[in-house]
């Protein structure tokens, strides 16, 4: 049982990383996730997917971070999207627009596309470990990309709706 | 977005960009892409979003895990400097050690370490057995050193570790990602359990000095000896677990 938490650590941490940016926040949370896994083993349904469990423990115990750090977050309104990303020309420019972009996407866009994107999550699956219906995951995962794209185009943000 | 005569649904854009479509979606995908620029630059776009996540956070898979990953392991009140001073002692030592191992190729993952973690999931799903802890106990040690030696392409021989307390109980054949592999497992007075595992295919040939990592609960030391790898697991305190380490080397080494 020690094996199967152990042997998921690696993707945790990149999860992590990606989520929050910064290499000793990200292991904390990491850290943290551990913990309740721990904890909670006996709550895991044997045969139901353990992937999916601890990444849905990782997006709780973030967000309840998030929550009591209330200054960390971007708001879901567009006013912290103001300073235009530069135009680059080589990938490792891209790569660190592409690592401020991701910072600066509201976490509920961030979340999915990193859970789609990175860890190639199945829609459902991202549905089951957000906690959210999956057309809720295709609309957040469609807006989130389209604002990845600008944010990274350096565009002025387009105006879009508050999301549910 | 998309046009009115000819809609194609935002799910299956995304779909597509994920690789999520049978072939025959996905080229009729294709073919609407074709004959919608404005939308295939949109697309590509996400194509390249999901490549450059890839690229910039696959390596983290590949970093070593600090000491102090196991949350049970750690003690509230200076947990976060411990840990911090762990991390920063690994990300130095695998600093050189992997400029020193790889040289030239020290972007690539560590198989040294991959080792260490198919050990310690052994560690973890043999250890608690009563019934049938080894394949081949330690009253046919002979046939299990034949056995093994035959099985990995080496001959391999359990230490004993009777100077430190332990008891050979036996060893069984594993399979690990180049062939196969072999665990020998120890036992002291009060039933508590090490194992020793061995590869012969680790990809680091050479002498390399001990190394540790943390599986959960479980301690990790690993080194390669004679182009054999070996990691020796244990739930227990690192310096309990060096000193079996060290009792193993010498009596590899005699």
């Amino acid at each position: 049982m020690d094996g199967l938490i152990a042997e998921h650590v690696p993707r945790l941490r990149r999860y992590a990383r990606a989520l929050t940016g910064d290499r000793t926040r990200a292991d904390d949370l990491v850290q943290d996730t551990l913990e309740r896994a721990w904890n909670k083993l006996h709550q895991w349904r044997r045969g139901s997917d353990i992937r999916a469990w601890m990444f849905s423990i990782m997006h709780n115990v973030f967000v309840n971070q998030i929550r009591q750090h209330q200054a960390a977050t971007v708001a879901l309104d567009d006013e912290a999207l103001e300073v235009p990303v530069r135009a680059t020309q080589t990938d490792g420019l891209e790569m660190r627009d592409l690592a401020a972009a991701i910072a600066r996407l509201p976490v509920e866009y961030r979340e999915v596309i990193l859970l789609v994107g990175l860890e190639q999550l199945g829609y459902e699956e991202a549905a089951q470990v957000l906690g959210i219906p999956l057309g809720t995951v295709m609309s957040r995962l469609s807006r989130g990309r389209e604002r990845l794209r600008a944010l990274m185009a350096g565009a002025t943000t387009p105006a879009l709706r508050r999301v549910k | 977005m998309s046009d009115r005569t000819n809609p194609m649904p935002e799910a299956d854009l995304h779909a597509y960009v994920d690789q999520r479509l049978d072939a025959a979606r996905r080229a009729e995908v294709e073919a609407w892409l074709a004959a919608h620029p404005a939308e295939a630059e949109r697309i590509a776009a996400y194509r390249k979003q999901n490549d450059m996540l890839q690229a910039m956070f696959d390596p983290v898979m590949d970093e070593p895990l600090p000491l102090q990953m196991h949350p049970q392991a750690r003690r509230r009140s200076f947990a976060p400097l411990l840990r911090y001073a762990a991390m920063a002692g690994w990300m130095v030592l695998s600093g050189v050690i992997g400029w020193t191992l790889h040289g030239a190729d020290a972007g690539k993952p560590a198989p040294m370490l991959a080792m260490a973690r198919q050990a310690a999931v052994a560690h973890v799903v043999y250890t608690p057995e009563v019934l049938h802890p080894v394949e081949v106990g330690a009253d046919q040690e002979a046939h299990l050193v034949k056995w093994l030696s035959k099985r990995l392409g080496a001959a391999v021989k359990p230490p004993h570790l009777r100077d430190v307390g332990y008891e050979l109980v036996g060893g069984r054949l594993l399979p690990g990602n180049q062939g196969p592999t072999a665990q020998f497992m120890y036992q002291d007075t009060r039933g508590q359990r090490l194992t020793l595992y061995l590869s012969n295919k680790a990809a680091d040939k050479g002498e390399t000095a001990f190394r540790y990592a943390q599986e959960g609960k479980i301690g990790v030391f690993y080194w390669i000896d004679n182009g054999m790898g070996y990691a020796l697991s244990g739930e227990m305190e690192k310096p309990a677990l060096l000193r079996v380490a060290n009792a193993v080397y010498q009596g590899l080494n005699p």
